[in-house]
């Protein structure tokens, strides 16, 4: 690493070792593996299959300053106040450059049975499981997290138990230097008939070039019924990284949806394995990119087991230069009959020097399946403008409804009322401020 | 209300229309034929200003103003209505919130108040009930996922709540069961009054015994080759287009 500021050296590897043995010694061979599987690849580059379009090289020249002790400057209630879904009524845990903050959290009455905490506080006996899901992936990212996360999200519903509200997970960076790196780790486990709806947010409060390496491990059981949201609205230049890895249960039912509005850039893997018959698992996504900014989402759908049914649905709008990357792979495992597997990625590109790059991928090793997939890439459809200025709007207003409704289309699919009308207003609000519809 | 007058168009340097000529009064429903590709939905297209044709020569003068120098909305606005032959599937667009949106649109040129939320909703209920739609098609997006049908009832609905002084229908009517041609047709009906006009591009009889009109048009090769009244679409009907084509010729 060549630019090590010398009035603030970047933190090396060894000594952020030290810290972070204080705080477990039980997550230390994670650690360790961690941080040699890291050695051994390094970054990735444009050459990696997985990351053709997605330039990490920014990121791999900042210096190396994961955020291992909080950063001197706290923060109060009122700068949260405002944030999007700062007011909604849920439990809120807030991390704050990835470490936990007990005075701007606030976690109600949840039925016994429920725990909603944070993962160091939380993580006795759990240790060996940490890891037990992503463990297999060879992203880079991964591996660094293994080795460096400071702290994140626990959640646990036990068998037959519902959050009676949803839970928050803030994560804020306050991040004033280049570099300064949040390692997050949140695990939610969801016993057998467990619901729940939880809502993560990344959020920048400085504006410097940050990075945000989250790792999610989800444990779906049996029955469970689980809806995440993940919303991504970080500073111009910032760097976000995100891992989902999620095992499912038999007749399990997850919604993941990922809104991905802010950072210069954002990568979202999504690792989904249906490993017993009866899931619905449903991917939905919504990028708005504009500037330099550049939005990747990478999936892997794993049919493990018959009669499943999986939906990934990403609509992108890009202006500017911005681009979007969309690689969806979905792989259905020999004895994965009567797999229902349906994807579909939609670009719109408000700009000549956008760019999208689509890749599906269908691996299928059983006979009597139905995958289909579908990828378009394109200008707002003339077509539907002259349909809708044939009942009287005017172009600015036809073209403003399209917009809308290509990004309604992924916010409708949002099943909690109060989530998903914070988040329509606030796509509404952004495509108004941002985009020229004359 | 409409004088066509020789109206020529064509696209990409090729002529479709060739000299069109086409008086609708107010009051009046008049049926255009034709066998496919004539031009039909290249002049429904051409009357409410799709991008894409070239008009080459003549006029369309609409309540004596020029019709083609007009932009789309201020068609609609002003009163055209085009129900689509295709009627386009807008994902992620709201039914309600659309068709609220095009009703302000025109009534706000028309120098009536807005509809609000609530009054809205009452009028196009009892409009819907009429044209047998669910109240679930409120809130499903603007025809997508449609059936033909659902499709083509929406137009109707559109049109109701619009209230055109000239509607151009294309193939209102094709795609339709039985049922649902008489419940489509009984909505045109309805909205015929002294000072109003319709236009049903159709290629059968069938429609016209519900919407009887006052005029049938052949169309054929961009041109209109014969005009009569209602026995002149029953007289295509038993002996086709050969014919008229033959002695037009
Ligand atoms: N966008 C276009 N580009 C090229 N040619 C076109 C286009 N639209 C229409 N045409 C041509 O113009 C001619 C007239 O088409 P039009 O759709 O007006 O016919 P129509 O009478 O409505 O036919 P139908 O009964 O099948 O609906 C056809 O030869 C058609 O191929
Ligand atoms: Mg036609």
């Amino acid at each position: 690493m060549s630019q090590v500021d010398t009035a603030n050296p970047a933190v090396e590897p060894v000594e952020a070792f030290t810290k972070l043995e204080q705080n477990g010694a039980a997550l230390m061979p994670l650690r360790k593996a961690g941080l040699a599987r890291f050695s051994e690849s390094g970054y990735s580059t444009l050459r990696d299959e997985d990351w053709r379009f997605t330039n990490v090289k920014p990121i791999a020249e900042l210096p190396f300053r994961p955020t291992i002790d909080p950063l001197g400057q706290g923060i109060g209630q009122d700068q949260l106040g405002n944030v999007t879904f700062g007011q909604l009524d849920a439990d809120r845990l807030v991390f704050v450059d990835g470490h936990f903050n007990a005075d701007l959290s606030q976690i109600g009455d949840q039925p016994s049975g429920v725990t909603v905490t944070h993962l160091v506080s939380g993580l006795a006996g759990l240790e060996r499981e940490a890891g037990s899901l992503s463990g297999g992936d060879d992203n880079p990212f991964v591996a660094l997290n293994d080795a460096f996360f400071t702290d994140g999200a626990l959640i646990r519903i036990a068998d037959n138990q519902c959050l009676t509200k949803p839970v928050h997970l803030l994560f804020v960076t306050t991040a004033g230097k280049d570099g300064e790196a949040a390692h997050i780790r949140n695990w939610i486990i969801a016993g057998a008939n467990s619901q729940g709806t939880i809502i993560e947010s990344h959020l920048s409060l400085g504006q410097a070039a940050t990075v945000t390496n989250v790792v999610t491990e989800t444990r779906i059981g049996d029955g469970a019924n689980l809806e995440h949201v993940k919303f991504q609205d970080q500073s111009a230049k910032a760097f976000h990284l995100a891992s989902l890895h999620s095992e499912l249960g038999r007749d399990a039912r997850y919604a993941f949806h990922s809104i991905a509005l802010g950072a210069r850039l954002s990568r979202n893997n999504l690792r989904m394995r249906l490993a017993k018959p009866g899931i619905e698992c449903v991917l939905n996504g919504l990028y708005m990119m504009r500037g330099q900014q550049l939005a990747d989402h990478h999936m892997i759908v794993e049919h493990a087991a018959p009669h499943c049914d999986s939906h990934e649905y990403f609509n992108g709008i890009l202006d500017d230069q911005s681009r979007g990357v969309f690689h969806g792979r979905i792989l259905v495992q020999p004895g994965a009959q009567k797999t229902d597997a349906k994807q579909t990625n939609k670009n719109l590109l408000l700009s000549d020097d956008a760019t999208a790059n689509t890749k599906p991928q269908l691996e299928i090793y059983a006979d009597d399946v139905k995958c289909t997939h579908g990828a378009t890439i394109g200008e707002m459809d003339d077509d539907s403008i002259f349909y809708l200025r044939t009942r009287g709007l005017d172009p600015s207003t036809a073209r403003r409804m399209l917009l809308h409704g290509f990004a309604g289309e992924i916010v409708e699919r949002i099943r909690h009322d109060a989530v998903r009308e914070e988040l329509d207003a606030l796509v509404w609000g952004r495509l108004e401020a941002v985009h020229k519809f004359d | 209300m409409l004088q066509i007058k020789n109206l020529q168009a064509g696209i990409e340097d090729k002529p479709i229309l060739k000299g069109i000529d086409l008086s609708v009064n107010a009051g009046e429903v008049h049926a255009i034929m034709g066998p496919n590709g004539s031009g039909k939905s290249t002049l429904a297209s051409v009357l409410a200003g799709r991008d894409g044709f070239d008009v080459t020569g003549g006029k369309a003068l609409y309540n004596g103003n020029d019709l083609l120098d007009l932009a789309p909305e201020e068609r609609a606005r002003e009163g055209v209505f085009l129900a689509f032959q295709y009627p386009v599937e807008i994902p992620g667009v709201n039914s309600t919130y659309f068709l609220r949106s095009a009703v302000n649109a025109v009534r706000t040129h028309r120098g009536e108040e807005e509809l609000d939320a609530m009054n809205f909703l009452k009028a196009v209920k009892v409009k819907m009930k009429e044209l047998g739609l669910g109240e679930d098609f409120l809130k499903r997006p603007v025809n997508a996922g449609f059936s033909g049908g659902e499709k083509k009832r929406n137009e109707i609905l559109q049109m109701t709540m619009l209230d055109p002084r000239l509607a151009i229908l294309d193939e209102t009517d094709s795609g339709l069961d039985i049922d649902a041609l008489r419940i489509v047709a009984d909505g045109v009906n309805r909205l015929r009054r002294d000072d109003n006009a319709q236009v049903v591009i159709t290629h059968y009889q069938r429609l016209l015994d519900y919407i009887v009109p006052d005029f049938v048009h052949v169309l054929n090769d961009g041109c209109i080759i014969k005009s009569g009244d209602k026995s002149l679409a029953l007289e295509l009907e038993e002996k086709g287009y050969d014919w008229l084509i033959k002695e037009a010729a």
